[in-house]
This record gives structure tokens, sequence and C-alpha cells, in this order.
């Protein structure tokens, strides 16, 4: 599998990834020696294997329906780039 | 002091030789005077050691110590430490305090053991060589032109050149364990589901897991103690009855099988690392092991399908990070996307964004069959195989990296050669198995690190056999010229 420059381009949009225009070529050679490397997985035949989810085949907890973690907005939004009144600020988004 | 080995310590703590106060100075005028060289530490945090340290000795004053209560350690900087600084290594989170402590941070807290500092890493845990991190390589004490590999490469140089008797790293595909090879330290993978990811940055969460480091077995045996248990907050967290991992210690290793997978003794591996091994093996040998040759028939595909599963986790993981709740936001963003797009393009490094991107694509509409299903249908193959294996032998034992120690800047290049460096570590992951890498010997000059994998729950009858190994042989208990 080998990427093509506007590829790249596409899936950094995906991935809300700003990716400079002097970049795109190397990520495509990078990406592309990836997917060829991880292709080796052609190889195997996994005709009727069941994926693995978890190793141990453990299955999640079930707890009641109550609140278990206390309120923090004000600790949590401390460490944000932009509040105000209790809100995160981005930038503007309705004209 | 600082030859002393964690047990050590913890018999002098309680037989009063030294307070946890003069234990703590000790190793942080180490850090001041040694770090410069080493780049191990990205946060100290002396002042709140210091204040742990005479809390421990009060606590030892009142006749309320426990095992290692005073003893200082350090953490990876991928556990969030509250008030403290949580990089992950990246400049992502170059300004992150965490909010609170992740539940390994906690059960050391209420161990009493003082913290010295948070230790590098590579960025978000993405690389096998240190070189990816935000605040610059690691260099290994045993020759600092190289590498002391990766991504736990800043607890694995710390610990070796005792600027601290353990400390906490994560293993997602060989974090722990390969860094503890080339840096001449033992270090332990759990089973997936022992220890909480709670507060644990996470990279990839179906293969993530801490562990401990630390000189020797018994060490990591008496961290994991502390480090163990089941937590509520993490939904993969196992509940298991509480298990003592020093208990298993002093039981003789004689007529225990031990399987040699005859894909880690091909091709590949390097002479040196060829011969430390044949002596490991022939010390065992004169123990009373019985050794076999096994086959583990997929393991050849063991890292193509985690570059699958890693990256696509990975991409989904660190979509949280978006510029806007916490950790880097660009200046004068024009729009919320550009807020997203420059906040992110900017906050991560070049192996982060390469890695995100590759999941980003295996998880998009029509791929998601071809890569990350199929990579999880390998997955079974491989725990098949660990599982047929275990049938015949306790343990299996093999090199823990091809290689010793590469210099720095040798493998940025080529980010597949990178990869492959971790090709005995990653099946270890795929199928949640523990393993553990412990001091074998030397091959010019560097340390070579010998692996034992074992059965799930396993852990404590692979820290017996190490202990009985490093019973009989000195290699744990080598120490880097200049940081003896």
């Amino acid at each position: 599998m080998s990427l093509s420059r506007d590829e790249v381009e596409k899936i950094a949009h995906l991935a809300r990834l700003a990716v400079r225009p002097e970049d795109l070529e190397g990520y495509a050679r990078e990406l592309s020696g990836i997917l060829a490397f991880v292709e080796q997985m052609d190889a195997a035949d996994t005709e009727g294997v069941t994926p693995m989810a978890h190793p141990v085949e453990a299955s999640q907890r079930l707890r009641p329906d109550e609140p278990n973690e206390p309120d923090r907005r004000d600790r949590f939004q401390a460490i944000a780039p932009a509040v105000e009144a209790g809100l995160y600020l981005v930038p503007r988004v309705i004209e | 002091m600082h030859e002393k080995t964690i047990a050590e310590l913890a018999a002098a703590l309680q037989a009063r030789e030294v307070s946890s106060v003069e234990l703590t100075e000790h190793y942080l005028r180490r850090i001041e005077t040694l770090d410069d060289a080493l780049n191990g530490y990205i946060t100290v945090t002396a002042e709140q050691a210091l204040e742990a340290a005479r809390a421990a000795d009060d606590a030892r004053a009142q006749g309320r110590a426990g095992a290692l209560t005073g003893v200082p350690m350090a953490h990876k900087d991928i556990f969030c430490t509250e008030g403290v600084r949580t990089s992950c290594g990246s400049r992502m989170l170059d300004n992150f305090v965490a909010p609170y402590d992740a539940g390994v941070v906690e059960r050391f807290k209420a161990a009493g053991c003082p913290v010295l500092g948070k230790t590098n890493m590579d960025e978000f845990a993405m690389g096998s060589s240190n070189e990816t991190s935000y605040y610059g390589p690691v260099r290994n004490p045993w020759d600092t032109e190289r590498v002391p590999g990766g991504s736990s490469g800043g607890s694995a140089a710390v610990v070796a050149a005792r600027l601290a008797p353990g400390a906490t790293g994560t293993d997602t595909g060989g974090s722990i364990r390969q860094p503890a090879a080339l840096t001449g330290i033992t270090g332990l993978k759990p089973t997936y589901g022992r220890v909480s990811r709670w507060g644990m940055v996470a990279f990839a969460s179906s293969l993530d897991q801490g562990g401990p480091m630390a000189r020797t077995a018994e060490d990591c045996a008496l961290l994991l103690n502390v480090m163990a248990g089941f937590d509520r907050r993490d939904s993969t967290s196992l509940e298991r009855p509480e298990e003592n991992f020093t208990a298993a210690l002093d039981r003789p290793v004689k007529g225990l099988r031990v399987g040699l997978p005859k894909p880690f003794f091909g091709e590949g591996m390097a002479p040196g690392v060829a011969r430390v091994l044949e002596e490991a093996i022939d010390h065992y040998k004169g123990l009373g092991v019985e050794f076999r040759e096994v086959d583990l028939p997929n393991a050849g595909l063991a890292v193509p399908a985690y570059y699958v599963v890693a990256p696509a986790e990975c991409s989904s993981n660190l979509a949280r990070f978006d510029g806007v709740r916490f950790g880097y936001r660009c200046e004068d963003p024009k729009d919320l996307l550009d807020l997203y797009t420059r906040s992110r393009g900017e906050g991560f490094g070049a192996e982060v964004k390469r890695r995100i991107m590759v999941g980003t694509y295996a998880l998009s509409a029509g791929y998601f069959d071809a890569y990350y299903l199929k990579a999880q249908k390998i997955r079974r193959l491989i725990a098949d195989d660990f599982a047929r294996a275990f049938q015949e032998v306790d343990v299996l034992l093999g090199p823990t990296t091809p290689d010793t120690a590469f210099r720095i800047g040798e493998k940025t290049d080529d980010p597949v050669s990178m990869y492959l460096s971790d090709i005995y570590t990653i099946a270890v992951n795929l199928a949640g198995l523990p393993g553990m890498s412990l001091p074998a010997g030397l091959a010019d000059g560097l340390p070579v690190g010998m692996q034992l994998i074992g059965n799930y729950f396993d852990e404590a009858r692979l820290l017996g056999m190490a202990h009985q190994y490093q019973m009989g042989t000195e290699w744990h208990r080598m120490a880097p010229g200049g940081f003896k």
C-alpha cells in the first residue's frame, strides 16, 4: 500500500492534525513504509478466528446507576487554556 | 548508600541505620550532580519528596511503618501526580499539572514512598529509544552516546545510574523490558489487568500495563506488592485476591520446565547476545532446570499486528487532546478547526503524528476489516501459540532484545527498523501475558537482558526464577562506571 501526498492530507484532516505542506512528502513515504510492513499480516490465514478483545476474557463490571464522582469543575477548569463563567472558550462557531 | 537494593534500604530504615530524610537527601544530591549527563528526570520534586520523607520518618517513630515506608522512588512521567506537572514527554502536556493522582501513585503514597521526581520517556510512550521526548533524549549510563531504550528510558537510566532505587514504568510493546535490558536492570510487565491504568495517560488501552523497574527481582516483587491490585476506576482491572509476590522468591527452580521459543533463537540475534543467553541457560541447567525447544509459529506476525493495534488505539485515545480543556493551545486560532488542527499539529511530535495517522487510516471506512480486525485475529493466534507452549512448559526464556544499546540517532530515520528492536517483547503484550527482563551479562561492555515469559498471573514464579538466578550470579550488581 502506497499513500499519495493527497491521501496523507486527507488522513491528516480526519485526524485533525495540521501538517505543513513541505512535510507531506516525508509523511507519505514513512506511512507507506509502515503500511507495507504491516501487510505481512496478509500471510496469516485467519479464516474463522475470533478476534481477541481482552486477554483474560473479562467482562465489563456493572454498578448501580448512582453518581460516584464529586463535582470538581473548578479544579478541572483551572488548568484549561480559556474559561469564562464555568464554560470552556473556543473561537466563535456561530456568526 | 545508593549501592543498596530496595530490600537492603528497607532493612536499613527499619534498623534505624538511616532515616528517610537522609536517604532522600542523598538521592537528590546524586540527581543534582549526575543527571545532567543523562537527562533521566523531566521534573525533580525535591520539596515534596523531603516532606514525604519526614512523614515517613514520623510514621516509623510512631510504629506505623510498612514494608517500604521511607524508601524513595521515581515515577515515569506518564502517571498523573496531583499538583505536579505530568508531561508524558510531550509539548502537548508541558503545561499540564495533573488535578489528581493515578491509582499507582496513590498506592505508593499510601506505602510511604517519597517520590524523587518524574522520569523522562518517549512522547506518549511511543518509541523504543527515548529519542521522541519533547525534553530531549535520555542517555544510557553505560555509554552516554547510546540510547537507554524506551519508552521507559528515563526510569531505566536513573535506576541503572543509582539516581533512584526503583521506579515505575509502563509497557505497551516492551517499554519496561527493552530499556531494562539495555541498561542492565530488572523490570517486569505484569499480566494485563494486574496494575491499575487509572490516571496512567492512555496510549493503546488493550496493551498498556504499568510495572516495576529496579535492580533485582526481589525489589521488583516488593514494588509489585505495592502496585498490583483491583481498581474499580479502571474498567479492565482484574478482581484478584491479594497476592504476596515475594512469597515464591526462595522456591528452588529444580525440575522447572522452561521452553526456548524457536523463533527467538533464529537469525537476527547478535552473537554477543546469543553467547550471554547460552551462559544463562547453562547456569539454570546447573540449578536443575529442564529446557526444551517450543515453537511459536505466529511470532513473526507480532510486530506487524502491533503496529496496527497500537496506532489504531492511539489515534482514538489521543483524540482527547484538542486544545480546549487542558494541555497545549495554539496562538490566535482563527476558527474551531484551526484551533484543533494547529494545537495538535504543534503539540505533538513527529512519531506521535505518524502513529495517529496510521491509526486513523487503519480505522477509516473500508479499511477496518483489513487492518484492525485482522490484527485482533492475529492476536488470538499468538495467544493460542503461547497457550499451547504453556501446556508443555512452565516458563519461556529468550533474549529481551536482538542487540545491545544502539547509538543515539542510529535508527531515527527509519521507523520500521526502530520498531524491530521490540521483536521479542511485543508478542507478550498482544497476548496479555506477564514478562520480565533481567541482566544476564555484557557484550562489548554493554548490558544484555534475558527475558522470562510466564502464563497469566504467574508473576511470582517469574520473579522467583529470576531471584534464583540472581542469588548465584553478579550481573544485577554491575554498575556503570561514573555512577557507582
